[in-house]
């Protein structure tokens, strides 16, 4: 039985060197290819495509989706997924909009205004929370990944309209009184050209993906992803992986959270709606296997970058929005059997 | 399938309805099978005994057209046939029953029967049909099993007579059956056996494979035996007994090594005290009160059917399910709470059975697969050190002698044998005190037999208690210097190097469960 399985796998990766001749090539740096495709054909349709104001608009929303993106090629890459996370932004944008308007505390009879860094830990600490939450349904409950990140999408998203009862923080900019100004700074600053927001994704991903290469905990992960038993068995903390990716993917939509309310000078319980959605197309069409234990940061920045830089294209050529969410379909369904060409039947096995 | 003209049966005998001429069957580099011959004689029991790995699944899959051989020809009827699919064996009358069952839990009887054949009325599928039909096949079986009972409700006995009742829906003239006893209590096996009679008086051949040999000899008519792909004997049942068997499923072996000597037999490294773990069901204790010292640089290997409580028992120790009671004690300290990751740090690691299930990572390469269980000792300053990783794997794969294009080659490209090496070169690299190997030479061929005992071997000789099971007997002499064998989960035998083959397997109950 198992020389069967063995010589299943042998042809398998047999097949992969048979096709790793230019069209292997191209298969393997499709995510790639298809963005510099985009970007040729869009700047040949539309004067206004390659511009510096495009390429700004498009940066804050490569921003966002990206670090939606990064945190949900954690929880991807150990085998799970994380419905939760657009609901997760909302929810921290509200909070941060609701410490930044000033907390009143009833009993001491003020009202606490926060410095704005201690806003950002706080806020930080909501996505970490709902990570964490996530993280422990999954890992202890045995709660299976989609229904426990459905619950808590529902939930995060009834918080944050509990909070403002359905209504927007408008005004973060805050009160130079009171200290707290500054917020959307991120959002409005550049540096050398570039907004900060990108800085921030940049960081987030160096920092991800020097987690994936370069410590313990990357193997943990692609070795949870790829085969929890075998991973147990080696000594891997797999539930303890578990509950990291969540927290850290809760942490990612955090700062996307703080990125995007920044950028708006506003905090709305309905932003950030099926952006989950997105992030998750984000690291398929990068190349990462929903089954686990395959995907990199580099790939999923792509997969970000492809589909926002499509979406906007296709706006900026007049394509009607219906359409656009067709082609983004396609797009993904296209990647998704790409990416099962490269790992075959094996990606599948149980 | 095609259908070839009706030759002149040339060495056929007339009663054989199906016969299999000059097999072969190569898996890469692995030979499962070399110019086997088999004859399935009609309305009689043909049984198929060898070891494990001696290729018997493989034949079975090729006659139910699983697998389809290298070279060779099957002549059903007199007729060459080829059977490419398992429909188009079906179609011939051919069906196979599985060691595991092939039922949806969820569904009842009636579903699972004609599963797939569903009978069409004017207003969807006709149930009350179907339901009649099943009823008539299990009075036919003389089973008092509900239509409308739930599959995932029935004992395994039960679902065995499902399946048996579905193969019969199709009108099967040849029924393969891979191991059916083994899960089966005693009274269910005598409900099986009187229903094989039944079948075999209704015309139904039958193709009977079983580690249980004397529980076979009592239902068969023919024997034939395979060892290593080849087919060794065939004659029938009048002509044979037991010792017949043993000799040509056995014969000579392989030199699979020696117990390791010249070292200290050291201190006790691993105490177990009456232990007991029960099953996930709970109804039977799959390890019932079982004792084990084993010390350092001895080498032990437990033998046992399937269903012996050996995988409980190495999984127990090695901290993979809980224990309902007693204690496990290495070097004297209770390790009864401690985590995997805990227990491999504190010297205790384990080689699982089934390495594709729990051994290896599929998607990561040889070299992140060598290097898993111990990146503690490359990382520095929280950080895996590349350079430290790469000399621990280069080491590791020398050490384990792995044939790899190079640490960064997938872990599918190997064969069998070099995966269980990288699967035991993985523990090893934990540097454990004491290693439990759970089948460590299944579906490896025996020149990686030999290589992975030598490793063994080689270990005790500087000290680690090695426990390995086996469902082979040749391999219980190769290096162990104690062999004990489990039997429902109790140790029922305990024999030192100089024991027979014959002696432990009638110990183990391979010679008829009373």
């Amino acid at each position: 039985m198992s020389e069967t399985t063995s010589s299943t796998a042998a042809k398998a990766t047999g097949k992969k060197k048979a096709a790793s001749g230019p069209l292997g090539w191209i298969l393997d740096g499709r995510a790639f290819f298809a963005l510099i495709a985009i970007i040729v054909v869009f700047s040949i349709l539309s004067p206004n495509y390659f511009t510096v104001s495009n390429f700004l608009i498009m940066g804050s929303q490569v921003a966002i989706f990206g670090l939606l993106a990064v945190g949900m090629l954690l929880v991807i890459l150990s085998g799970g997924i994380d419905l939760s996370v657009g609901s997760t932004l909302a929810l921290c944008g509200v909070f941060a909009g609701w410490l930044l308007q000033g907390v009143e505390l009833e009993a001491l009879g003020v009202i606490l205004y926060l410095p704005v860094w201690a806003v950002v830990v706080c806020t930080l600490g909501m996505g970490a929370l709902v990570g964490l939450i996530n993280g422990l349904l999954v890992a202890h409950f045995k709660v299976p990944a989609f229904v426990a990140t459905l619950g808590t999408l529902y939930v995060a998203r009834g918080v944050a309209l509990l909070m403002t009862n359905g209504l927007t923080f408008n005004r973060l900019q805050g009160d130079p009184a009171l200290g707290n100004t500054g917020w959307e700074w991120l959002g409005f600053n550049r540096l050398w050209g570039v907004p900060f927001s990108i800085y921030v994704l940049v960081a987030v991903a160096l920092a991800v993906h020097f987690l994936l290469t370069r410590t313990p905990f990357g193997r943990w992960l692609y070795s949870t992803g790829g085969n929890p038993n075998a991973a147990q068995l080696s000594g891997v903390p797999v539930r303890a992986v578990y509950i990291w990716v969540y927290v850290l993917s809760g942490l990612c939509a955090a700062v996307a959270g703080i990125v995007l309310s920044s950028q708006l000078t506003s905090a709305g319980p309905t932003a950030g709606n099926t952006y989950e959605l997105t992030a998750i197309a984000a690291v398929v069409v990068g190349g990462a296997s929903l089954m686990g234990g395959r995907g990199t940061v580099g790939g999923t920045l792509l997969g970000a970058l492809v589909i926002v830089f499509l979406g906007a294209g296709l706006i900026i050529i007049g394509v009607s929005s219906y359409w656009q969410t067709v082609f983004t379909g396609a797009v993904i369904v296209l990647a998704v059997m790409l990416n099962s060409i490269e790992y075959g039947t094996r990606g599948r096995r149980i | 399938m095609t259908l070839g003209p009706v030759r002149e049966a040339g060495g056929i005998a007339p009663d054989v309805v199906l016969a299999a001429r000059n097999i072969e069957k190569s898996f890469g580099a692995v030979r499962a099978l070399r110019s086997v011959n088999f004859d399935v004689h009609r309305g009689q029991v043909t049984t198929l005994f060898g070891e494990n790995g001696a290729g018997k699944s493989t034949l079975m899959k090729i006659l139910a057209g699983v697998l389809t051989p290298t070279a060779g020809e099957l002549i059903l009827d007199g007729r060459p046939v080829e059977i490419r699919s398992t429909i188009e064996a079906r179609a011939l009358g051919i069906s196979i029953i599985h060691q595991e069952l092939s039922l949806a839990p969820n569904m009842n009887v009636r579903d699972n029967i004609f599963l797939g054949r569903e009978i069409m009325g004017r207003t969807g599928v006709y149930y009350a049909e179907e339901e009649r039909r099943t009823r008539a096949l299990m009075k036919e079986l003389v089973e008092d099993i509900d239509p409308l009972a739930l599959v995932g409700d029935l004992r395994l006995g039960q679902q065995q007579i499902v399946e048996i009742a579905r193969a019969l829906s199709i009108n099967s003239r040849i029924l393969i059956m891979d191991e059916p006893t083994s899960a089966l209590s005693a009274s269910e096996v005598t409900v099986l056996f009187k229903v094989i009679r039944d079948l075999k008086a209704r015309g139904v051949s039958i193709v009977y494979i079983s580690h249980h040999l004397e529980e076979a000899l009592t239902i068969t008519d023919h024997a034939v035996v395979l060892r290593d792909a080849v087919m060794t004997a065939a004659a029938p049942r009048a002509e044979i007994d037991l010792e017949w068997i043993v000799r040509n499923m056995v014969g000579e072996n392989f030199d699979l090594g020696q117990p390791p000597t010249g070292h200290e037999i050291g201190a006790p490294a691993l105490e177990v005290k009456r232990l007991t773990v029960d099953t996930a069901g709970g109804a039977v204790r799959a390890v019932d009160g079982l004792d084990l010292t084993v010390r350092a640089g001895e080498v032990v290997c437990i033998y046992g059917l399937m269903g012996a409580g050996r995988t409980e028992l190495m999984e127990c120790v090695a901290g993979r399910i809980p224990a309902a009671s007693g204690q496990v004690l290495l070097h004297g300290r209770d390790i009864g709470g401690l985590s995997i990751a805990d227990r491999i740090a504190a010297g205790l690691a384990l080689v699982p059975e089934d390495r594709q299930r729990d051994g290896l990572v599929q998607t990561i390469s040889v070299g992140q697969n060598l290097s898993l269980a111990s990146i503690g000792n490359f990382t520095r300053r929280l950080l895996t050190d590349r350079r430290a990783e790469r000399a621990i794997v280069d080491s590791s794969i020398r050490e384990v002698t792995v044939k790899t294009d190079g640490p960064d080659a997938p872990i599918g490209s190997l064969s069998g044998g070099n995966q269980q090496k990288v699967v035991i070169g993985k523990m090893l690299a934990t540097n454990p005190s004491v290693l439990l190997l759970d089948e460590p030479s299944r579906g490896i061929d025996i020149g990686a037999k030999g290589e992975v005992f030598r490793i063994l071997a080689d270990h005790a000789r500087q000290g680690m208690a090695v426990v390995y099971t086996t469902s082979e007997v040749g391999e219980c002499l190769a290096i162990a210097h104690r062999i004990i064998v489990m039997r429902r989960g109790r140790i029922v035998a305990e024999f030192t190097h100089d024991t027979t083959k014959e002696a432990i397997m009638a110990a183990s109950g391979e010679s008829l469960v009373a």
